[in-house]
């Protein structure tokens, strides 16, 4: 099997055997009837779910598996219901189609940490119905009541006579059932395979170096192609070399100079041989401490809000203290591990894309747009991709693929070097914020004030939604607040907010910057995360209170009040602590989901390093379908927040990306990442978000820990100190 | 271009390539092992290791003419029933997956060399290949785990 691609496999299966197909097309009930349609193309879009001869059992998965291990989480709910052994059950990427999409946003989409939330009851359902299409045939082999009939591990069971039949030999005849409309759910309770942590579905091909990321799709007639970027933005190319070596074709595009030949370095070398001439373009002197300045000046004006300003001025103005803190964070990229990469074949008749992306329909989209080809004639395959982080929900370098392969006429494999990934990223806006607080006489919390200066995501993503075809009621609220120039994103966590405050208001002033931003892991969050959390612990110190108890008086959630307590638990609060250690503790609820961090860190104050030796990590979020998945996520979520408390910045130089590789962007390394505890809480609440609720609160507990142990409060990421390898010490 | 001979996963593999060819691109381009990751080209993240005579090397910096006559192994040459295979999968390290044909590759050289590895020097062997899903504790709990499984396979 291990030479079989994946894609090689689904229609082997189809070709041999006849299947079971399913059909879902609204959040909660299967509609379609099978019965009287006409059987669709085993490799046509249309299948939710194949049974094989041999009983394997291929769950056709509408998201990004991007390491997150939605895959695995989803095929479980069908396996569950379904009664097959996980040993038989497989995955494929779902191709872009209408019947997969999201209902309440119209659109085949990741993001927002909410596939599992959303799929949860469909899939179930799905595998539900299945499994009755499966009773019937079977009781109508036997000619038996269907209520002598149950199922297990992969076959029908004829209790009273014992007589048994696989899946796999009664497919073919379930296909023919009507798809019922209404099927139980298991209960929960009664689940075998859910919150087990069974092995997860792409991790063997992905250790033996078998998955195909964007890179790794190869097409008959392919060429290579790389890309001479302009100088400026905006920049055209006025003359190139006539001919440069090894190079197949040369065509200029609004993105550059696109150069085709028949291996990467053939292109590479096409692409520095060129010595393109360009046209001046936007002059851009953008520099970091022009950034700098620009969020500076931003806090000086005056931003728009949806709450009432005048009720929390009042309250500051009779306070009796006030805790007035200014935060900066940086522009950060997403350095998924591969460079931006895809294929793309278009011919007058179809155009077929294979890509890593979080936005399977509005790349269908703007595939069909500038090709003129109707969707029906678009594929949109989805690869596995090197961790998304938000990067792929834009497909920018899609767009460059598809123009490519339809200027030369042949299939196009784009390569992205990671220069140009870091360069030409969507970056998580850089922003500042300006918070005030009021306190009375007894130390009450009883206002807070607050400022966010950024650049707007949400301007550039709405319309990129709405082209892709988005529901609008899935955007009201973030056009309502585009309307007055509210970036939705940059407002995160506070609708509703962190904490009980009796007086709170909040504005955004849009800070316009030449810089493209886009959504970065827990996009408004991880930093929205890291101001409140950072000014709740000065407020705490500032009464002399303790921050754990402090923030459990402004907390009446009671999920959000046990999550911190654990971490607290767990992280030794309160417990003596060697000489220059510190234990700081943050807490933030997002994506239905509750998240708290203690960090343990000591600080070198003469040759300022601070080693980071604990991280303990807490995650409420709902009923766990994979709780070992969960616990990834946190772990990664805590690197991700280590390194951009201590390493992350993208750094600008006139005009250009001054930190082009990983020489100049660091990440977090293997030596300097500290212990890491995770604790998934057990729950039956409803299912929350996995992916991101866990990065907000991981830097202010770093850089709590940090004022904790040594007294210096770092407001601005990436903090002054260097990070130590803790494993240098003693 | 000249004949060129590389023995990698124990097959002799006759091409006709430029000697200076970076050898990354010729195992993913000439030979389809796309095991073999391009990450920065810059010997930064270490997504292209190979094992050259058994020791890690980033194969973005080194050329093909240099490796004729050595020993080239990738992931397409790890059997299934590796040890190194075997804890990564009972770990489940393995989150989005691109690095980590490079992460199990050196830590197959680090567990041959230094069977009863600890922390330390788990953390500095390691430390050339970055993660960026996070999955650093993983891969030590899965060294460790490799360490005694393959003493189990000694012992067996």
């Amino acid at each position: 099997m291990s030479k079989i691609s994946r894609r090689a496999f689904i229609r082997g299966i189809g070709g041999g055997a006849l299947t079971l197909i399913a059909y879902a097309s609204s959040s909660r009930v299967l509609v379609l009837n099978a019965l009287g349609r006409p059987r669709p193309s085993v490799n046509g879009p249309f299948l939710w779910l194949q049974v094989g001869k041999d009983g394997c059992v291929t769950v056709l998965i509408p998201h990004s598996e991007m390491g997150q291990g939605i895959s695995t989480g989803l095929a479980l709910l069908v396996a569950e219901e379904l009664d097959v052994p996980w040993e038989n059950v497989r995955f494929a990427h779902a191709e872009a189609a209408e019947h997969f999409v999201e209902p309440t946003s119209g659109l085949q989409f990741t993001g927002g940490s909410q596939s599992m939330r959303h799929r949860f009851n469909q899939l179930r359902t799905l595998g539900a119905a299945a499994r009755v299409m499966l009773l019937r045939a079977a009781a109508k082999t036997w000619r038996v009541p269907i209520s002598e009939c149950s199922t297990r591990e992969g076959r029908v069971v004829h209790e009273p006579s014992g007589r048994s039949l696989g899946y796999g030999v009664l497919a073919a005849k379930a296909a023919l059932e009507r798809v019922p409309l209404r099927v139980p759910l298991k209960p929960l309770e009664e689940a075998r395979l859910l919150g087990r942590s069974l092995p997860r579905l792409d991790a063997l091909e992905k250790v033996m170096g078998r998955a195909r990321y964007g890179m790794d799709v190869a097409l008959e007639g392919m060429c290579v192609a790389c890309v001479a970027r302009p100088p400026m933005p905006g920049a055209r190319p006025n003359a190139w070399a006539s001919q440069v070596p090894g190079e197949i074709k040369v065509v200029p595009f609004d993105f550059g100079v696109a150069v085709c030949a028949e291996s990467f370095e053939r292109a590479q070398a096409g692409v520095k041989a060129l010595d393109a001439k360009w046209s001046a373009g936007q002059r851009v002197f953008i520099s970091d401490s022009q950034i700098e300045s620009a969020l500076k000046d931003a806090l000086t004006r005056k931003g728009a809000s949806e709450r009432e300003e005048g009720r929390v001025v009042e309250a500051l103005a009779r306070a009796q203290k006030v805790v007035d803190s200014k935060y900066f964070v940086p522009f950060l990229a997403h350095a998924s591990m591969e460079p931006m990469a895809c294929v793309a074949s278009v011919t007058e008749a179809k155009c077929e894309i294979f890509t890593p992306t979080q936005a399977q329909t509005a790349v269908k989209r703007m595939a069909a747009k500038i090709t003129g080809l109707p969707e029906e004639k678009v594929r949109v395959h989805t690869t596995f991709m090197a961790g998304a982080f938000g990067r792929y929900n834009d497909f920018d370098f899609v767009r460059e693929a598809v123009l490519i392969s339809k200027a030369v006429g042949r299939p196009v494999k784009l390569i992205w070097t990671r220069e140009e990934d870091l360069a030409f990223d969507f970056f998580r806006p850089a922003s500042a914020s300006w918070v005030r607080a009021g306190l009375d006489s007894n130390g009450k919390l009883l206002a807070w004030w607050q400022r966010i200066a950024a650049p707007s995501i949400a301007e550039r993503i709405v319309p990129m939604w709405k082209e892709a075809g988005i529901r609008p009621e899935a955007i009201a609220n973030m056009e309502r607040r585009l309307a007055k120039r509210i970036d939705d994103f940059g407002v995160e966590g506070f609708e509703p907010f962190q904490y009980e405050v009796p007086h709170l208001y909040y504005e955004f002033v849009n800070c316009d910057l030449p810089v493209r931003v886009g959504l970065w892991r827990s996009p408004g969050h991880n930093i929205n995360g890291f101001v409140i959390e950072s000014f709740v612990d000065e407020v705490a110190h500032a009464l002399g209170k303790d921050p754990l108890e402090f923030r459990l008086s402004l907390l009446s959630n009671e999920r959000a009040r046990r999550v911190l307590e654990i971490a607290a638990e767990k992280g030794g609060w309160g417990k003596k602590l060697a000489p220059g250690h510190g234990l700081g503790i943050a807490r933030y609820s997002s994506c239905g989901s509750h998240a708290a961090h203690v960090a343990e860190v000591s600080v070198d104050l003469e040759r300022e390093i601070v080693y980071v030796h604990r991280v303990v990590a807490a995650l409420d979020c709902g009923f766990a379908v994979h709780p070992d998945a969960i616990a990834a996520q946190l772990e990664g979520c805590v690197v991700m927040g280590l390194s951009a408390t201590f390493l992350e910045q993208v750094r600008f130089e006139e005009g250009r990306v001054a930190s082009t590789n990983f020489d100049r962007y660091k990440i977090l390394r293997f030596s300097h990442t500290p212990e890491i505890e995770v604790f998934v809480v057990p729950s039956k609440e409803p299912v929350g978000g996995a992916g991101e609720p866990g990065l907000p609160s991981v830097a202010p507990a770093v850089t709590n820990a940090i004022f904790a142990a040594c007294g210096i409060r770092f407001r601005s990421l990436p903090v002054g100190f260097s990070l130590g390898n803790p494993g240098t010490l003693k | 271009m000249s004949r060129v001979v590389l023995r990698i996963n124990n097959q002799n593999y006759t091409i006709e390539v430029d000697e200076h060819a970076t050898l990354l691109w010729v195992l993913r381009e000439r030979l389809g092992l796309l095991g073999v990751h391009y990450g920065c080209g810059i010997g930064e993240c270490g997504h292209c290791t190979v094992l050259l005579d058994g020791e890690p090397a980033y194969s973005c910096q080194l050329k093909v003419g240099e490796v004729t006559g050595r020993s080239i192994t990738t992931i397409e040459g790890i059997a299934p029933d590796h040890p190194v295979i075997r804890a990564w999968l009972e770990e489940q390290v393995v989150q989005c997956g691109y690095c980590q044909p490079a992460q199990v590759l050196r830590a197959i050289a680090l567990i041959r060399k230094c069977p009863e590895p600890d922390l330390k020097t788990i953390s500095e062997w390691m430390d050339p290949v970055l993660c960026r899903c996070g999955t650093y504790p993983r891969i030590r709990r899965a060294i460790l785990r490799a360490a005694s499984l393959a003493r189990q396979d000694r012992n067996v």
